[in-house]
C-alpha cells in the first residue's frame, strides 16, 4: 500500500450521543496522529439524515466506513481501540 | 372516514396474529401499540410467528408492517416462507417492509456503539409507509456484540422507549437456551421479560421419538389469558395452536336428529340411532369387527348423500374398501362419486397434533358431516400420553362444534384391556356413546358380541347382541341367556332349534287334551241324558204307585158298605126295612 494514499472516512453518529461525540473525537486524534493531511471525513448523522442510513444499512451508530483505500470497511463504536482500529485499516503500529 | 376510525380504536385493544388458536387464548391478539417478547430454543418458530403476524397485519387488517432480519436474509425469509402462500412478494411492494440488519462478518467493532442508526432508519420507513406493525427477528444477535451487560440493557431500553412512543405493534423475538429448567432471571436476557407487556414463549422437544411443539403465554399485562401450554403446529397454512375447550365451541347447539349407525337392530337398540353430532366410540379387540361397524356407519352416510370422511390408521384405504365390501358393504361408488373421501393415515407423519390438524383441514376441505377415525388408538403410539389425549380432547369438542356426527374405533390392548377396560386414550369418558364388542369363546367357537356401554340423552338397550358378518351385511340376533351365559353361534342355534321343537311338542299335547276334553264332554252328555231318561220313568213310576194306592183305597171303603148292606144286621137294616115293605 502506497503511503500516500489518501483515506476517504465516513462516519455516521447519532446526534450527540456520547459515544458518537467520542467516536468524533477519536477519528480526530487517530487521523491527527497517524495519517497527517491524508484523510478526510465526513460526518452524517442518521437523524438528519436517516434515508441514508437506511439506504447505506447502517444501523449501529456510530460506523465509520473506510471508502478509499479498497475494500470499504466498516468499523463499528467509539474507535477507543486504537490498535485494532489502525489494524482493520491496515497501517502499521508507530508506536511498535 | 372519523366513525370508522372511532369503531376501529374500540376494537383495536388487540392486534390480531392472524394464527388459528393463538387470538383465542390471548382473548384478540397481541397488545396493540405494546412489544411482545417471543422466546424459543432454535428452530421452535419464532420467525414464522412474527412473519405470520405481519402478513396477516398487511393483508387483512390494512396495517402495514416491517420486519428487521438481524439473524437471516430478507430474500431468504420470504422464499421459506413461500409455501405459507401469504403472498409475499406482492406485500413487500407496499405494505411490508423487509430490513435486512445482519451484522457483516468481517464487521470490526471498536468500543462502544449504540442501534440509534437503526431506530432512525426505521423511523424514516415507519414514517413513510405508515407501519403500525414491526417485528425484529433474533435481537440477540445484534445485543451479542456489545460489550457488557449494562450495555445491552440501555439499548433493549432505547428500543422499548422508541417503540412506545411510536405505539408500535411490535415483537421482538429472542434464542431461549432450550433449558427449561434455568430460571427466567438468570437467562440472558431475562429482565426484557419483566420490561414487555406480553411474553410468549415457544418450546419445541421430542418426546420418545416425536416432535413436539408447545407455547406458552407467560404473562399478557392488563388481559387475562390461556395460561397453560397448548401445542401447536407449523403447518402448510403457518403457525396453528391447538386450543382446548373454546367457550364458543363448547356452546355449539345440540342437535335432536338421528343418524342412522348402518345397522338396523342397531338403531332400534340405540332408540333411533346415534344424534347427529355425536361421537362415538367403538372399542374392541382386534378382529371384532370395529372397522365393519364404523364402514356401515359410513355407507349408511352416503346413501343419505352427506359428505363423509373415512380416516384409516391400520391399513390402506383401498384395503379397507375392498375388505368391507366382502361383508357386502360398498364403499367405491361412494368414492367414485366424491361422497366419501377415504384417508390413509400413511400420508400423515407427526405427533397427534399433527394428525389432527390435518383431518381438521381435509374435514374442512370436503364438507364432511360425518368422520370415521378408525382406529383413534394409533394416536397413543405417537407422543406422549398427556398430549394425546388431550388431542383427543379437542378432536370431540371440534366435531362437536362443527356438528360433525364422528364415529372412532379403539384397538384395546389384548392384555390391558381385560373386558370393558376402557380406551388408552380415556375418550370413553367424553363420547356421547360407547359400543363395545368383544369376543365370547364359548364350545370351541368364538363370536363376537355387541353391548352399548352407554348413549347419553338415549334409551338403549341393555342386551348383549350377536353381531353376524355375512356377504350379505351386517346383522345383529338375539341372544339367549342360559345358566348365566349368553348363548352365540351355533348354541345358540341349537337352542333356537330346541325351542322351535319344544313348542312343536307343546302344540300337539295341547291339541290331544283337547281331544280328550272334548270326549269326556261328550261322555257326560250322554250320561246326564240318560238319568234324565230314568228319571222321567221314575216319576211316571211314582205317579202310577200313587194312582194304584188310592183307587185301591176305594175300593175297600165300597166293599165294606156293600159288606154290610148284604149282612144288614145293623142300622142300616132299618133303613133297609122301609125301603122294602
Amino acid at each position: 500500500m502506497s503511503r500516500r494514499a489518501i483515506f476517504r472516512f465516513r462516519l455516521y453518529v447519532a446526534g450527540e450521543a456520547p459515544n458518537s461525540m467520542a467516536a468524533i473525537a477519536n477519528l480526530a486524534v487517530l487521523c491527527r496522529v497517524h495519517l497527517p493531511d491524508r484523510y478526510e471525513i465526513e460526518i452524517v448523522d442518521v437523524f438528519r439524515d436517516p434515508k441514508r442510513a437506511l439506504a447505506d444499512s447502517i444501523f449501529m451508530t456510530p460506523t465509520l466506513v473506510v471508502l478509499t483505500p479498497p475494500p470499504i470497511r466498516k468499523i463499528v463504536g467509539t474507535l477507543s481501540r486504537t490498535q485494532t482500529v489502525l489494524l482493520a485499516l491496515g497501517l502499521p503500529d508507530i508506536a511498535a | 372516514m372519523t366513525s370508522a376510525r372511532a369503531s376501529a380504536a374500540k376494537l383495536a385493544v388487540k392486534a390480531s396474529t392472524g394464527i388459528a388458536g393463538f387470538d383465542e387464548i390471548t382473548g384478540g391478539g397481541l397488545p396493540r401499540g405494546r412489544t411482545t417478547l417471543l422466546v424459543g430454543g432454535p428452530g421452535s418458530g419464532k420467525t414464522i410467528f412474527g412473519l405470520q403476524f405481519l402478513a396477516h397485519g398487511a393483508q387483512n387488517c390494512a396495517e402495514p408492517g416491517i420486519f428487521v432480519a438481524f439473524e437471516e436474509s430478507s430474500t431468504r425469509i420470504v422464499a421459506n416462507a413461500e409455501s405459507f402462500g401469504w403472498k409475499l412478494p406482492a406485500l413487500q411492494k407496499k405494505k411490508l417492509y423487509f430490513m435486512d440488519a445482519q451484522p457483516q462478518a468481517d464487521l470490526v467493532q471498536s468500543g462502544d456503539f449504540d442501534l440509534c442508526g437503526l431506530l432512525a432508519a426505521l423511523e424514516a420507513k415507519s414514517r413513510e409507509m405508515g407501519a403500525r406493525r414491526i417485528v425484529f427477528d433474533a435481537l440477540d444477535v445484534v445485543l451479542a456484540l456489545l460489550p457488557d451487560p449494562a450495555k445491552k440493557r440501555r439499548e433493549i431500553y432505547r428500543l422499548h422507549e422508541w417503540l412506545l412512543a411510536r405505539e408500535l405493534t411490535a415483537i421482538i423475538t429472542l434464542k431461549a437456551g432450550g433449558d427449561e429448567t434455568t430460571s427466567i432471571s438468570q437467562q440472558p436476557f431475562g429482565f426484557m421479560q419483566f420490561m414487555v407487556d406480553c411474553a410468549v414463549m415457544l418450546n419445541h422437544s421430542v418426546v420418545l421419538g416425536v416432535s413436539q411443539r408447545s407455547l406458552r403465554v407467560q404473562k399478557y399485562r392488563g388481559s387475562g389469558f390461556d395460561e397453560n401450554e397448548s401445542a401447536f403446529l407449523i403447518g402448510n397454512r403457518g403457525f396453528e395452536v391447538a386450543v382446548a375447550h373454546t367457550q364458543s365451541r363448547l356452546d355449539a347447539t345440540v342437535s335432536n336428529q338421528r343418524v342412522s349407525s348402518g345397522i338396523e337392530r342397531l338403531d332400534t337398540m340405540l332408540g333411533g340411532g346415534y344424534y347427529r353430532g355425536a361421537s362415538v366410540l367403538i372399542t374392541g379387540f382386534s378382529g371384532t369387527a370395529k372397522t365393519t361397524l364404523s364402514g356401515a356407519f359410513a355407507e349408511a352416510a352416503c346413501r343419505r348423500g352427506e359428505h363423509t370422511m373415512f380416516v384409516c390408521f391400520d391399513t390402506n384405504s383401498t384395503e379397507v374398501i375392498r375388505n368391507l365390501r366382502s361383508v357386502g358393504i360398498r364403499l367405491d361408488r361412494y368414492v367414485k362419486n366424491g361422497t366419501l373421501r377415504m384417508i390413509s393415515s400413511r400420508a400423515i407423519t407427526g405427533s397427534a397434533e399433527t394428525y389432527l390438524v390435518r383431518i381438521k383441514a381435509l374435514a374442512m376441505e370436503h364438507g364432511a358431516r360425518c368422520v370415521v377415525i378408525d382406529p383413534v388408538s394409533a394416536w397413543s403410539k405417537s407422543g406422549n400420553d398427556l398430549s394425546t389425549q388431550s388431542v383427543a380432547d379437542r378432536l370431540i369438542d371440534w366435531s362437536k362444534g362443527e356438528g360433525t356426527t364422528l364415529v372412532c374405533t379403539s384397538l384395546l390392548d389384548e392384555m390391558s384391556g381385560q373386558g370393558e377396560g376402557g380406551s388408552q386414550l380415556q375418550i370413553s369418558a367424553l363420547v356421547d356413546t360407547w359400543i363395545h364388542l368383544n369376543y365370547l369363546i364359548q364350545a370351541g367357537e368364538r363370536n363376537r358380541g355387541l353391548s352399548i356401554v352407554k348413549s347419553r340423552g338415549t334409551a338403549h338397550s341393555n342386551q348383549v347382541r350377536e353381531l353376524i358378518l355375512s356377504d350379505a351385511g351386517v346383522t345383529l340376533t338375539d341372544t339367549y341367556t342360559a345358566g348365566g351365559e349368553v348363548l352365540m353361534g351355533t348354541l345358540r342355534w341349537e337352542k333356537e332349534r330346541a325351542e322351535r321343537v319344544a313348542t312343536e311338542a307343546a302344540d300337539a299335547a295341547a291339541k290331544l287334551k283337547r281331544l280328550r276334553l272334548d270326549a269326556e264332554e261328550a261322555e257326560l252328555e250322554v250320561r246326564v241324558k240318560s238319568l234324565q231318561t230314568e228319571l222321567v220313568a221314575k216319576q211316571v213310576e211314582k205317579a202310577l204307585l200313587v194312582r194304584t194306592t188310592q183307587s185301591h183305597e176305594g175300593e175297600l171303603s165300597r166293599g165294606r158298605t156293600q159288606m154290610q148292606e148284604l149282612r144288614g144286621a145293623d142300622a142300616t137294616t132299618a133303613v133297609r126295612k122301609a125301603a122294602p115293605p
